[in-house]
């Protein structure tokens, strides 16, 4: 699994062994991460993904050095990023997953501040030109677009020119034009060495930008690798209609699994070509129009869905979907 | 920087430093007060309209208290309502504001300390309340012909350990504050009893022996009576030394005043919440 991996053997960045961490203790106990594994090179960029709930930014926070964990040991450019805040702090960058930005100053004030608790910070202007907000930078951060607060947010990331970038869910929010932005921005850091480890819930994202990535699911980490070793075996998907009488019975498939839904039909393989060759050829021997036919190789959805059911079925999360600590939605708002 | 970093550094700024944290966070800050209009409204305007009350009720427990000192009593009383306005009250409005916009879970992600964060949003109520104190205390006893201060440096000390009281005790009272709307409730025990225990209202002398004795014991009065031992010589309940007699008058204040402080710090680092409630 670790043969693709861009980064040298021993130079990883980020390192975690065994990470968990509880909220609440007794009753309210909720075990939001269970045993997580990681291991992130340097200039690798590494995304994080899972469903709401997976324990994603639990896991980002002790990481970042937010939170100590409950157990289990994280290393950040070799050191502890929570006992050792004041060494590892001004070597990365991080964006939350929402707000943190006072509603009534401006842009540029909030840079202004940010600038004076970063070491080596660049000039406001350009961390605000990076992220195409230089012409709002006089504009107070309640008045911000929800994605323009995002976009704040990744530019005070980067005010102190971070070796490791760490961004939860950075294109939440954003129009599609300002995230194909960000990901151009994203990956430019990239090429230029800086290490970045990201959640998502978009897959596209993670299928655009990570080198590696790992799929979480009730606080574990469920499968890990590139994108191309996530979705190596998983089925191809053919499916399409049959006319109201058809007259000949469907095809045998080798190496298929069809399922038939009414008139609807789903095939999935794992040799692709062949089983859409079998059942063309069919279809016109037969004089058969296959209504809505749709073929497509394993994407990283599907694999993501099916690893997500898989896991479901296998390791139910103990506790009720009630007990998870609720996020909150309002980003920076005004008070 | 210990290890080579492979991004670019062609252009470094300078190194962050404690003192250039504290001033960057207490700008922010202080640009923020200067926009509220309802918390600069408590901050500046209510304890300078509340001194007028002070007098009218100082005037009338001197009626029946010959001998009570309404000027001395009422710059030291105004002095001190104006530091639990503009410090305390002001102050835990600001650390719930803070928390609630994740302003300070934002900043715990970069290089400022913890105790930067609290510090540094402190700032600006502290530089307001102080100038604020200072104006009222100078200008009343100059106005007032009030006698030269017996033991600065006691009042030097008096005046540290009641703003570090303030800031422990607004960090903690924002604890138990959801939103900077009901701060004006939960503040409202330790207003009062500043107010009315610490001898800013009612001088303690004037109370009866016992609640005095009780009133001694709450959390703010000890530094209260530091400043006032400094200030005149006496906390009240005997009569006016000179600068070494001071230092025995202040004693059991410097105590009781410590274990506060102390009390007050534990609390504010067990309770304190970083971000709101989930």
């Amino acid at each position: 699994m670790e043969t693709s991996k861009p980064g040298r053997p021993g130079d990883s960045v980020i390192e975690v062994t065994d990470l968990h961490r509880h909220y609440g203790t007794g009753a309210t106990e909720y075990h939001a991460v269970r045993g997580v594994d990681l291991t992130v090179g340097r200039g690798e960029l590494f995304a994080l993904l899972g469903t709401n709930g997976a324990g994603k930014t639990s896991t980002l926070e002790v990481i970042e050095g937010l939170a100590a964990p409950s157990g289990g040991t994280v290393r950040v450019l070799g050191h502890d990023p929570f006992e050792e805040r004041a060494t590892v702090r001004p070597r990365i960058g991080v964006m939350l997953q929402e707000g943190g930005f006072p509603g009534e100053l401006t842009a540029a004030e909030t840079g202004r501040a940010w600038a004076g608790v970063t070491s080596g910070a660049r000039p406001v202007a350009e961390a605000l030109e990076l992220v195409g907000l230089g012409h709002r930078a006089g504009v107070r951060v309640k008045q911000l677009s929800g994605g323009e607060r995002r976009r704040l947010d990744l530019a005070m990331a980067l005010l102190g020119r971070p070796e490791v970038l760490f961004l939860d869910e950075p294109s939440t929010g954003l129009d599609p034009e300002a995230r194909t932005a960000v990901w151009r921005l994203v990956r430019e850091l990239r090429a230029q060495g800086t290490t970045v480890l990201l959640t998502t819930h978009y897959l596209e994202e993670a299928e655009e930008l990570a080198d590696r990535l790992a799929i979480m699911h009730g606080g574990r980490v469920v499968t890990t690798g590139t994108v191309a070793e996530v979705i190596a075996g998983r089925p191809s998907r053919i499916t399409f209609e049959l006319p109201e009488f058809t007259g000949a019975a469907l095809p045998v498939l080798p190496g298929a699994e069809v399922t038939v839904d009414g008139r609807k039909v789903t095939v999935q393989s794992t040799g692709l070509q062949d089983t859409l060759t079998d059942l063309l050829g069919w279809a016109r021997h037969h004089g058969i129009a296959l209504g809505a036919l749709d073929a497509r190789s394993a994407s990283l959805e599907e694999a993501f869905l099916a690893i997500a059911s898989e896991a479901a079925h296998q390791a139910p999360p103990q506790t009720p979907a009630a007990a998870r600590p609720a996020r909150r939605r309002l980003i920076g708002s005004a008070r | 920087m210990t290890t080579a970093a492979p991004a670019p550094a062609t252009v470094t700024g300078p190194q962050s430093t404690t003192a250039g944290r504290l001033l960057a966070l207490g700008r922010a800050e202080a640009t923020l007060l200067l926009r509220n209009r309802a918390a600069l409204f408590t901050a500046v305007v209510l304890p300078v309209v509340l001194i007028s009350t002070l007098h009218g009720l100082l005037k009338k427990q001197s009626e029946d208290n010959p001998g009570l000192d309404v000027h001395s009593l009422l710059v030291y009383g105004s002095v001190g309502m104006v530091l639990a306005f503009v410090v305390y009250y002001n102050l835990t409005a600001a650390y719930v504001g803070r928390r609630g916009e994740l302003v300070l879970k934002r900043l715990r992600t970069g290089e400022a300390r913890d105790l930067e964060i609290l510090l540094g949003t402190a700032v600006p109520s502290l530089v307001l309340g102080l100038f604020m104190a200072a104006l009222i205390g100078i200008g009343g006893s100059l106005g007032l012909h009030l006698a030269v201060p017996v033991n600065p440096v006691l009042m030097l000390v008096g005046l540290l350990m009641l703003l570090a009281t303030m800031i422990a005790l607004a960090a903690l009272s924002s604890a138990f504050t959801k939103t900077v709307e009901s701060a004006g409730i939960t503040t409202l025990p330790v207003m009062l009893v500043m107010q009315f225990g610490s001898g800013l209202y009612f001088p303690l002398e004037v109370m009866p022996s016992q609640l005095a004795d009780v009133c001694r014991l709450l959390p703010t009065t000890p530094a209260f009576q530091l400043i006032r031992v400094g200030w005149f010589g006496t906390d009240g309940s005997a009569a006016a030394t000179d600068f070494l007699g001071s230092w025995g008058a202040a004693a059991p204040h410097l105590v009781t005043g410590a274990v506060w402080l102390g009390l007050a710090v534990w609390g504010a680092v067990r309770y304190f919440r970083w971000e709101p409630r989930r």
